[in-house]
């Protein structure tokens, strides 16, 4: 089977039974398990994105001299945050078991672990989405009350265009946090990349599988920021 | 137009309370651009943020065209503040965005037709001379195209009112000075009530009528500019005045006057007015056994008038230079002693 020796044998080049006898799986099963990770990424860092915006925005409201300062809920809201960024994933995972099954009725398969990741996932970015919105200026704001803006024109007229570029950046390295996140998911029974890297590389001693999904992971990783930082700089061209 | 009565507002800070308006009243009428002159913490920006709610006051009552603003809700105070423009030091405009957004935003807000949008930013546009720029991203203007974006959008819903939060002090003195000239415009073409908080006693010289100036919270002096420039009576008052109109005697002179042994006065005269000047002091340096030193002169245009200020030396016998000062004030200057004390 030396593709130099130039016979007809391997002119008939066969992709699938290639893969397979390389890395002991089918070439359809890596396709499924980055289908899991690309579907428990998606929704995850979606949802996550939303809540975290919401708690973002009672964390910049609510603090001392905001919109809505109010000290009751800025400490509730930034205590939550901390305590569950201060809980390792795989913890958390387990610790939701619960209320997984209540809201998805079972714990295993990649719906199912949307719940650990969006909890997981939604206090990151609204930390990193805070700091997105408190460098907007004071100013700007300002201005916005002085024109009679509603709280929520405020958000989507003046915080938000001002914020993007930099709130992009920040869903960026949310992302890249939540990949890590999957694989541990994956592990537990959501599958994807990282449960095939687990279960199919390293315990079965499959080393060229293990290595084919760390190739896949970083340049996964890769093209998310690529794409963040692509994305950021064309809205922040202008300024 | 707007009414601010008694007002005293506080804010705690953490080394003890800040007062920031100490019992203050001010009344500016329609038509009129009334400026606030203070030092920076005098409680001016707090006062000019009374205006349109951004501030409360703890004590006192702010009217705004027949409107007390604490009666009002949210959404009355949303309403009021679309008839109240105001332009900011750092402009405060979205960086990103072009010239026609910005200026298209305050119209947005209040759900104005698109048709009217574009037809209204066309015209306040072409108002501010920026017609050209209306493609241009803001962050390629410079400071004074930026305040000129900023007025624009201050004017897009056609307010009564306009205030501006020390719309000059980020600007090199020319464009001050063609930021001002707009402000002009804009209260004599479009008929807008200016309210302005400036620490640059330029600024007052150049386009209000009335003046306030403030210090630690409180209002210590108001009037016409005129007056208040003619006859300053708080100190800090007199130290603005200064910074445009120089009432110091050079040191240099301070030390001739000083040696002088015979009698004399030294005297701060202002004209205001086209009162015709040079005749008095020539007529004085005419009066036999009168000496008259020019120590200091000074002409300041405002308020469509000129102030004129000499320093004069009147050295000679008591009872010449007393008549001598009577005909200063015959002939309508405003004098006053300077006393050279060592």
């Amino acid at each position: 089977m030396n593709p130099a020796s130039g016979n007809a044998q391997a002119a008939a080049f066969d992709f699938p039974v290639w893969f397979k006898q390389t890395f002991d799986i089918k070439f359809e099963k890596l396709l499924s398990s980055l289908g899991d990770t690309v579907y428990m990424l998606g929704w995850g860092l979606i949802i996550g994105a939303v809540i975290g915006f919401i708690l973002a925005l009672l964390l910049v409201f609510c603090r001392k001299g905001g919109l809505w300062q109010n000290r009751v809920v800025y400490a509730v809201v930034n205590v939550y945050v901390n305590i569950v960024r201060s809980m390792p994933f795989i913890i958390t995972l387990v610790f939701v078991f619960p209320l997984t099954r209540l809201i998805v009725g079972k714990t295993y398969g990649s719906t199912a672990m949307l719940v650990p990741l969006v909890i997981f996932i939604s206090p990151y970015l609204a930390r990193l989405m805070e700091n997105s919105l408190l460098e907007v200026s004071p100013g700007i704001i300002e201005a916005a009350q002085a024109m009679g803006a509603t709280t929520w024109q405020i958000i989507t007229r003046f915080m938000l265009p001002e914020a993007l570029s930099s709130i992009v950046l920040a869903l960026t390295t949310g992302t890249v946090g939540l990949l890590g996140a999957t694989a541990m998911a994956g592990y537990a029974g959501g599958g994807g990349v990282g449960d095939l890297a687990l279960t199919y590389g390293y315990q079965r001693y499959n080393l060229p599988l293990l290595i084919l999904t760390i190739v896949i992971l970083v340049l996964f990783v890769q093209l998310l920021q690529l794409l963040g930082n692509k994305i950021s700089a064309r809205l922040r061209a202008h300024r | 137009m707007i009414q601010i009565e008694h007002v005293s507002k506080t804010f705690a800070g953490g080394s003890g309370d800040v007062h920031a308006l100490r019992d203050v009243s001010i009344r500016v009428e329609k038509g009129e651009i009334y400026g606030i002159v203070g030092f920076s913490g005098a409680g001016k920006s707090t006062l000019l943020r009374l205006v349109n709610g951004l501030e409360r006051p703890d004590e006192g009552s702010v009217t705004v065209n027949g409107q007390k603003l604490a009666a009002l809700n949210k959404a009355q105070l949303r309403l009021l503040r679309r008839k109240i423009g105001m332009v900011f030091q750092q402009f405060n405009l979205l960086e990103g965005k072009t010239v026609f957004a910005n200026v298209a935003i305050p119209l947005k807000l209040a759900g104005v037709s698109r048709e009217e949008t574009e037809r209204r930013v066309a015209e306040v546009l072409r108002f501010v001379e920026l017609e050209d720029k209306r493609t241009a991203y803001v962050s390629q203007l410079s400071g004074g195209q930026k305040q000129r974006v900023g007025i624009a959008r201050a004017l897009a819903t056609n307010p009564e009112i306009l205030l501006c939060d020390e719309a000059t002090s980020a600007l090199d003195p020319q464009t001050t000075e063609s930021i001002l000239r707009l402000l002009q415009r804009v209260n004599r073409e479009m008929g807008v009530t200016i309210l302005l908080i400036t620490h640059q006693m330029q600024v007052i010289q150049m386009i209000c009528s009335k003046v306030a100036v403030m210090e630690q919270g409180r209002v210590v002096e108001e009037g016409a500019v005129l007056d208040v420039f003619g006859r300053p009576k708080a100190e800090v008052t007199r130290r603005f005045v200064r910074t445009v109109i120089n009432d110091r005697i050079p040191e240099k002179f301070v030390t001739v006057v000083r040696s002088e042994t015979r009698y004399q006065q030294v005297e701060l005269l202002k004209f205001i007015g086209d009162a015709v000047q040079e005749p008095l002091i020539a007529q004085l340096c005419r009066t036999p056994g009168l000496e008259v030193n020019i120590l200091g002169a000074n002409i300041q245009e405002m308020q469509g008038s000129v102030m004129s200020v000499f320093i004069l030396q009147l050295i000679g016998e008591e009872a010449l230079v007393a008549a001598a000062e009577e005909r200063i004030d015959a002939a309508g200057a405003l004098r006053e002693r300077l006393v050279m004390d060592e």
